[in-house]
Formats: C-alpha cells, structure tokens, sequence
C-alpha cells in the first residue's frame, strides 16, 4: 500500500540500482505532511536518502524558485559529502535542482550569492544557519521553506550545538510555519526525549513528533578478545594486548580500532606497528591531525586501501564505509550507548550482524567491559538527562536576532519557549539574558549610556550601533576551542595541533609522538611550534590532552551488580574472579548502596581508599576536596590519585573516622569556596564568556597585532569574582560545573545513594583494589605555593649561570 | 624583603613585586599604564560589555602601594587614562579616591600615547620628568643615552619551570633603562624577547617577573 505513493521513476531508480526501498524509507514518505518525524537506525539503514525522499519526490513534481529544504549536519565535511552523494539521484530523476553546501569554508561569493538567490536544497551546519538567520534577508531567504533535514540529531543533541540548532529552528518556524522537521538519528537510550527535544511546539504540550524505528538487525557479535596475558594492574593503553589486536587485524578485511584518547591513539599505533611484521597498511586519525593528515586515512578507507584505522571519537560520525567488518575498543568503553553506535559502525551491510572486540586496559576494566557486553545484550542504553537549554547560548542568540531586525521581547520569548530545550525556561531568566545583552548585566549600572541593545520608542529592542552586527556575527557559535597551537616539522608539513597547555609544559628538547612519529620540540615560532625528527622511539612525553570520558552513571551502577552478584561474577576471567574473592577476604566488595573505605599503611604513610564509583570527574573532584577539608583537620594530605571508580589519598596522619571526613554539610561549604579558585572553573567561564559575547574571539590574524591591548579571561573571572559574584556570566559558569568537568552532581548522587552508609575497614596492609591505585599516573601532589617555589628555585639557578647575583 | 633592587647609572631602584618602582633616595613611586577607564572606553566604541570594575580594582592596587611606601612624589608614566574622555569621564568614587591618594604629596602626571592632553584632575602634567640623572617618559626612547625609565609597552616573561611555564609581567632592565610593566586590571603583554622590546635589549637585560616576589630573570639566554 505504502508502495503506491513512491512515484514510479523512483521504483525505477531504486531497481535499477538493485535496491529495494527499506520500510522505514517508505514509512517517512508517508509521513511527509507530519510536522516532526524523528528516524532512529542503525548505521547503514540508508538514512540519510530516507530523509531526502521526500524532498527529491516533491521536487520530481516541479521546482519552484527559492530554498526547498535545509539539511544540518554535525561536520562540514558531512555537508559536503551528502551534496556530492545526492547529486547522483537528482540526476538521474531528470531533476532541475541546485543543491548546495554553505560551510565556514564556503566562499565570500557564493555566500553573498546564496543569500539573494538560495538553492533548492541547502546544506549547512548550525553554526552557518545561526549566521544566515542573523541577516536581514533572512525572512526572503527561508519564506518557501518546505523541510527540514536534521542530520545525526542524537550527536548534535550532546552539546550546546544542539541549543543553538533548536533556537534556530524556533526562528525558522516563525519564518516558515509550515516547515516539516525530520531527524534522522543513531540509536539512543529515550527516543521519546530526543523526540522532545526537536520537535516544534508551543510551552505546553510540546508538539507531537513522530519516532519511526527502522529494524535494528540482527544483535551484534561482541566478545572480550582473548589475550595470552592478562592485564596489567593498572594503565590505559591497552599495549599488553598488540599482537592479538594484530591478529585479529590481520583475519578481517577492514578494522576501526578505536581507542579513547588521542595520546593513546598515538602510542597504540606505535606499538602496532612494531609488531606489523607483514606490513599491512594500518592509519592513524584523530582531532589534533592536520586536516591534511585526516583527509588522507579518510580517502584511503573511501578506496579500501587500508586495513586498519586507529582512532579516537573523530569517527564516530561521517560517512558510511561499507568494507568495515570489526569495531575494536581497546579500553573500558565508559559509556554503553557509544559503544552500541561504534559497534554500529562495523558492517554496513544492513542485514548481517556487527562484529567486535573489547579489548580492556587493566583489570578494574575487564569488570567494567563485562558489564557493557551485558547491557548491549540487554539493550540497556545508558545516557545522562539533557540538561535546560544554556543560557549563554541564548544570550547569543538575542544578540543575532538583534542582527538581523529589532525584535519585540514578548515576541522572542514565545518564541525561545517553542524551542524543546528551552521549553521549561522562566522568563525571569529571559529577562536576565536581555539585560546582559544590553546593559552587561551588572551590579553597578556603568554603562547606561553606552548600552548594546536599546528599546525604541515603539518598544522595540534594537542594535544601539548597527556597525556593531559584523562583529557579533563573527563570535557566533557556541564551538570554543582550547587554544590550540600548529605543529610544524622544521623545513616540513604541518603535523597537526596541540593544546596551549600542553606546549606550556615542554622544555626544548622534550619528544613527544604526533601522527605516529616521535618528534623533539625546539621552540615556539610565531604561534607555531617547531619541531624536528627525534631518533628516540620512546617519547618522554606522551600526553596531551583531549576529552576523556567518564563512566556513565548507569555502566557504574551495573559494574557494581556485577561485581555482587557470585553466579554473574562466572562469567568473568579466572585472574578477575580470584582478585575479587581476595579483596572480599581482606577487605569487602564496593557495593551500590554503601561507601566502602579502606585504610592502610604503606612506609610510613597513611592511605584511605574510598570506593565511589562516581566517574573519572567527579572522583577528581571529590579528591581535591576532601584533602582540602584534611588540610583543615589537621591530617596533612600529601597527595591522592583517582580513577572512574576509586579514589587514593596518603598522607602523615591516618583518618580515624572517615564519616566526619564525608560529612556532606562541609564538604558542600568548601566546596563553595575551592570552586571560586579552580582553574576548571577558568577554562569553563572563558567557553560560557566567548558564547555569551563577553569575550571577543580572537580571530585569524588579529593574534599577532595589538597583544598588549588583548587580556586573559582569567582576569575578567577574577575580576568579576570579586566584584559582582551573583554577574550572569558567573551564575552559568557554576551551573556547568555540577555537570561538566566538576560534576559535583555526581558527587551528590554518591552521597545520596550511599546516604551515611559508611564500611570503613582498617585493612593490615594494601588491599587487592586497592594496589592498582598505586600504580596509576596522574597523581596529584597537593601545593600550596609550588609554582612560586618552582619559578623562585629556576630563576635562581639561571641567575647564577650567568653569573648575575640574585639579592 | 620582596622587591629586587638594582641601580641604574648609580641611582638604587627597587622593582616592587607589585609593579612599581621604588627610588629610595627621593621618596619617588613610579608606576606604568594604569588605564583608568579601559572597560568605559571600550564600551563606548562599542565594544564588549567588560566588567565595569577594572578601575576601582586599579585603583585599589595602587592604594595599596602608597600605603606601602609613603612617596614625597608619584610619577605616572604615561597611559594613566585609556582616553583623555576616559580622563574627563572618571566615576565620582574614582576620582574621589585619586584625590585623597594625592593629597600631601606630589603627583606628576605623564603624557602617554592614550592620554596626551593634561585632564582635569589636580597634580602636574609633563611630557617628561627628571628626578636626579634619570628621566621618565610614556615611551623609551633609543637615543637617549642617560638612565630611563618608561613604560608604553607592558612587558612580560615567560620561564619553563617544574611547575610548567609561567608567564607574567615584569620590568625589563637593560643597559641604564628599565621599563615598568603596566600596572592596570585590564592589561595584556608584550613579551620582552619580540620585536619591538627586543631591539632594546643589551648584553645582560634581566626580566623581573612579578610574583610573591619580584623575581629577576636573565634575558641574554632567551635571546640567543
């Protein structure tokens, strides 16, 4: 029945390329005239032309002038693929059709030519459809707007992008009512609130959008690999386990190897390619490559020319390679739902089961893989709540409405609230966000006179300086990247891009690995950090940053089952069982309802290991912390060291009662007061300052003129922190820090659900859990003035190398 | 003691962990760039809404200071005001406090490249001042051969530590000039080993980096 309404040139179309329409394609025809349709399938359903058939159908009837439909996607790089890759069909079907891309790479020209003149299909990225919509022309531009394409809606739903997308639409919907929205989206642990959150509609009773779910195929073939050792005790890399990856490399067609941080990803390829004895071509991909860098490995896959790619999230999302037969993980995968869509990724071929292995980093991890094997076997999907929609980024958005015309507040506001993620938004925090906008929102009213938006007699909000629009659209986008430096090989290409921070930290002659090779830092050049080849095969340095994920709460929770449940505890490897059972002799297993703590002593040290099983955040957090309020007992903390499941602080005095040590009233007043001076804090108000337009970005070359002029974030922070604490731009900044990096919310949820609940064991010595700790990096000593000691100490030395006398 | 002390062409200076120099002999505080009004100005040539606070915050600081040391005279090198309508403009708490720092004692008032004409405020208006052999102006000037002291360019070092990098303001001493880093809220830096502040630097030029202490860095290192 549902066949009657493709149109036969399509049936003809779709045989001709022995296709047959998959029902969820047919389905969301039929449900052309629905103003909101969310699609979930698994990679490889044919997705993204489900969401274009209605459109090329319509348009097989007769193209009218102006724009049809806009597709948003997630990359640029998407866009770009998707215009190429729908040509084909339009084509064939004899369609008269501009089908477009509009990107930051996209030229001045065609830009300016796109705003007079739109295509019938435009595809584009939030940040560019925030632009447009903050021109004047806007309304010309979108006024026959039929549809509405959202790509990896799931992806984009993860972060601000996603508010600023929804804000957009919330426009659009003005601009073209009758606009429909699809979303087309990997699978997702509550459809129904991805469906909310896209779907247009008035404050109350959100406007219905459909779910279509394709068939999800059959269940995947996931297993932990098999390793000739186990484990190491602690660690992340997963090297332990190179020549079985190897292996298993070498028996499929096409691996992606995805490991979770870029170091990683470094040093894993690396070691892969030592034991890579017959040469098989193996690349390397991650966000700090040169673009250049990435689009090879990426052309390669695209012609089957590799048999292997390490690497990180930065390919998660894209294009489909159908050649891929097994997903890799080499460590705990921390989040069941990623792992479900990274999974998805091997074996595009719809109907035949994915294939994949875990590979788990040290022995806390092979308990935390077991627990994600049994909930993608559950179809348990694991997923923080979305929180209200940010209010920087709708600071930022009045601002570009202001852009494009003056707008009426009560207007806006409706408007905003159409928006799901800003659905619940009180209008005095409406109010508050228009405030700042105008007048900067302080306490002390200095700038009256010199307001950024003003109301018109006729009641209006409008630009005090139009002038002023060029630059506020160039601080659009809620995307702030750390500030990232180029890494340029002497006399050689670019590499790739590394953390501010992380340069800060080298000395001259300090080897560090990037795209696979070992490199020596010689120094900063311009902005540029040169570097020349380095013999060495071991880099001193392997770390730079990128995100680590933390342990979803939900994995957390069934880690913890896991462990307590004997008859599951089976299914877990023998080297597992057994440290388990002797840490239940020594010690007792961590359990869901109760905080286990353990102290010991060690050479003359106190230890005090505390089970929270909160995440890698919030257990960092918590560290800091509590040697904060030990500083304050008395119990002369030294250092502490933590992973997602445990903490391990030592110091000179044992805690004889840890109770006191975790009673929340304290710990939530120092909490108050560390939070003020965190450098989390730091970085976290300079994104929330550049969206929010309090910062201005620094755009290409306006870096190297006028440095004096330009300051540092830190010292509006400051700034602000002691003159008007309650500033807008301070109260956002906090409300990301209880999730977020800080993820105090975590902590929170710890102390509920353990609520006092305290098994403290005095253990004779380090208990089986506990010892990994021991082992781990990242220990953090606690300083007081350490940096003013360490400048003091090397400035002195240099004083007396040059023979210069300090007083 | 958290000063470093130095002399230049026999007059004994102490560069303040603050930022201010100190000339023991006569009594005289100098200090660099304040930029009184910075968030104003910028807010009225439309510029970013900054927090309005940047001059009492200046103002505090430099309070602080002639607490500290009591001066017979203070010397502002220039660039005290971001505009000389920012001079004109000055809040009435500002300009109240100002006048009670300057009560009792002499206050000279540089002209820098921001703010060249004398603004209202009491004091004396120069484009330059001697004290002694040594003259201070906005800008050094790289034919002046006796000791200088300016300011203009608010220099700043950076040192690889245990710790990490540390970047911070500082004075810059070379040969008989020593220039002062700026002393404002809202302040960046130029760092002491690029064009323009390197063609100043001679043989022995020490970075005094402001800290807990002023801590002085030789510079020759950092330039080879």
């Amino acid at each position: 029945m549902t066949r009657t309404r493709l149109p036969a040139a399509f049936q003809n179309w779709f045989a001709r390329q022995g296709w047959t329409p998959h029902p969820h394609q047919l389905a969301l025809l039929e449900a052309r005239d629905a103003p909101a349709t969310l699609l979930i399938a698994p990679t490889g359903g044919g997705k993204t032309l489900a969401g274009f058939l209605p459109t090329l159908v319509d348009l097989s009837g007769g193209a009218g002038p102006g724009m049809h439909t806009l597709y948003v996607s997630p990359l640029k790089a998407l866009a770009n693929d998707i215009a190429r890759n729908l040509r084909h069909p339009a084509d064939a079907l004899g369609l008269k059709i501009r089908i477009e891309d509009r990107t930051g790479d996209t030229g001045q020209a065609q830009r300016k030519r796109q705003r007079v003149d739109p295509p019938h299909i435009l595809l584009t990225t939030p940040e560019s459809l925030a632009l447009l919509l903050s021109y004047p022309e806007a309304p010309q531009i979108f006024a026959g707007l039929k549809r509405i394409v959202l790509d990896e809606i799931h992806a984009l739903a993860e972060s601000k992008r996603g508010d600023q997308l929804m804000l957009a639409l919330s426009r659009l919907a003005t601009l073209a009512p009758d606009a429909a929205r699809v979303g087309l989206s990997a699978t997702v642990e509550d459809p129904p609130a991805l469906a909310d959150f896209m779907a247009p509609g008035p404050p109350e009773g959100a406007g219905a959008c459909r779910i279509i779910h394709a068939d999800p195929g059959p269940a995947p073939d996931i297993a932990i690999l098999d390793t000739a050792h186990p484990p190491p005790w602690s660690g992340m890399g997963g090297r332990y386990a190179v020549h079985e990856v190897m292996d298993a490399i070498a028996a499929a067609r096409t691996t992606l190897v995805f490991i979770n941080t870029r170091a990683q990803a470094e040093l894993f390829f690396q070691a892969l390619w030592q034991v890579n004895d017959a040469n098989l071509p193996i690349g390397l991909h991650h966000g700090s490559l040169s673009r250049d860098a990435r689009a090879r490995v990426e052309a390669a896959m695209v012609a089957g020319d590799l048999r292997a790619v390490v690497c990180t999230g930065s390919l998660d999302l894209g294009i489909d390679w159908g050649n891929v037969d097994l997903v890799i993980q080499v460590g705990a995968p921390k989040n069941v739902k990623r792992l479900v869509q990274r999974i998805g990724r091997a074996n595009h071929r719809y109907n035949a089961p994915s294939r994949a292995l875990l590979v788990p980093a040290n022995r806390f991890e092979v308990i935390e893989c077991r627990a994600a094997l049994d909930a993608v076997a559950a179809r348990d999907l694991d997923g923080e709540r979305r929180a209200d929609g940010p209010l920087d980024v709708l600071c930022q958005h009045i601002l570009l409405s202001a852009c494009a015309a003056p707008f009426d507040a009560d207007a806006l506001f409706g408007e905003v609230r159409s928006a799901g993620p800003y659905r619940r938004l009180p209008r005095a925090d409406y109010d508050r966000c228009l405030d700042y906008c105008a007048t900067g929102g302080y306490a002390l009213r200095a700038y009256d006179r010199w307001q950024r938006l003003m109301q018109r007699p006729d009641g209006l909000w409008q630009l005090r300086d139009p002038r002023r629009a060029s630059m506020l659209r160039m601080n659009a986008g809620t995307i702030v990247d750390t500030e990232t430096l180029k890494v340029r090989l002497r006399g050689g290409p670019g590499l790739g891009e590394v953390e501010e921070s992380f340069v800060a930290s080298l000395t001259p002659g300090d080897t560090f690995l990037i795209g696979g090779q070992v490199v020596r830092y010689d120094t900063l050049k311009e902005m540029t950090v040169m570097v020349s080849r380095s013999p060495s095969r071991e880099p001193r340095i392997a770390v730079f940053q990128g995100t680590k994920l933390a342990c979803s709460t939900r994995l957390s929770e069934r880690y913890l089952e896991l462990v307590n449940d004997a008859a599951a505890r089976h299914r877990l490897p023998a080297h597992t069982r057994d440290w388990l059972d002797l840490q239940e002799d020594i010690s007792a297993l961590p359990a869901h309802d109760r905080l286990l703590v353990e102290t010991f002593t060690r050479k003359n040290r106190s230890y005090l290991c505390l089970y929270g099983f909160a995440g890698k955040n919030a257990m960092q957090t918590l560290g800091l912390l509590l040697t904060r309020r030990m500083e304050s007992l008395n119990l002369a903390p030294v250092g502490f060291v933590s992973n997602d499941y445990a903490l391990l602080i030592w110091g000179l005095t044992e805690v004889a009662d840890p109770a006191e040590l975790l009673a929340s009233g304290p710990l939530k007043q120092g909490w108050q007061d560390w939070l003020g001076e965190n450098a989390v804090m730091k970085r976290t108000f300079r994104t929330v300052a550049t969206i929010g337009g309090l910062l201005e970005r620094n755009l290409p070359g306006q870096r190297k003129s006028g440095r004096q002029a330009t300051f540092s974030s830190d010292i509006l922070y400051d700034t602000l922190r002691r003159f008007d604490p309650d500033h807008l731009m301070m109260e956002i900044t906090r409300r990301e820090a209880m999730h977020g990096l800080v993820s105090f919310e975590r902590i929170d949820e710890m102390l509920a659900r353990t609520d006092g609940r305290i098994d403290h064991r005095r253990a004779p010595h380090v208990t089986p859990m506990a010892a990994p700790l021991l082992l781990e990096v990242g220990k953090v000593p606690i300083k007081g003035l350490a940096q003013d000691d360490a400048l003091e100490e090397e400035a002195a030395q240099m004083m007396a190398e040059a023979g210069l006398d300090a007083p | 003691m958290t000063a470093y002390e130095f002399s230049l062409s026999g007059t004994s200076m102490q560069a303040r962990a603050d930022g201010t120099l100190w000339l023991p002999e006569a009594r005289a505080l100098c200090v660099a760039d304040l930029h009184f009004g910075k968030s104003e100005r910028m807010a009225r040539r439309g510029g970013s809404l900054l927090p309005p606070y940047d001059s009492t915050e200046t103002l505090i600081r430099l309070a602080d200071a002639v607490r500290a040391c009591n001066p017979a005279t203070v010397y502002c090198l220039g660039d005290s005001f971001d505009d000389d309508a920012a001079g004109l403009a000055l809040p009435p708490d500002i300009e109240d406090g100002l006048t009670g720092l300057m009560a009792g004692r002499e206050w000279v008032w540089i002209a820098g490249n921001h703010d060249p004409a004398p603004i209202a405020l009491g004091g004396s208006h120069r484009d330059r001042a001697t004290v002694g052999p040594v003259t201070l102006r906005h800008i050094a000037d790289p034919s002046e051969t006796g000791p200088e002291l300016s300011g203009h360019y608010h220099p700043k070092h950076g040192v690889a530590t245990r710790a990490g990098r540390q970047v911070r303001r500082c004075f810059l001493i070379s040969g008989a000039r020593a220039i002062l880093p700026a002393f404002g809220c809202y302040t960046g830096g130029l760092s002491c080993t690029k064009a323009p502040l390197d063609a100043l630097l001679k043989p022995g030029a020490v970075a005094v980096m402001l800290g807990r202490r002023a801590v002085p860095v030789p510079l020759d290192r950092a330039l080879a």
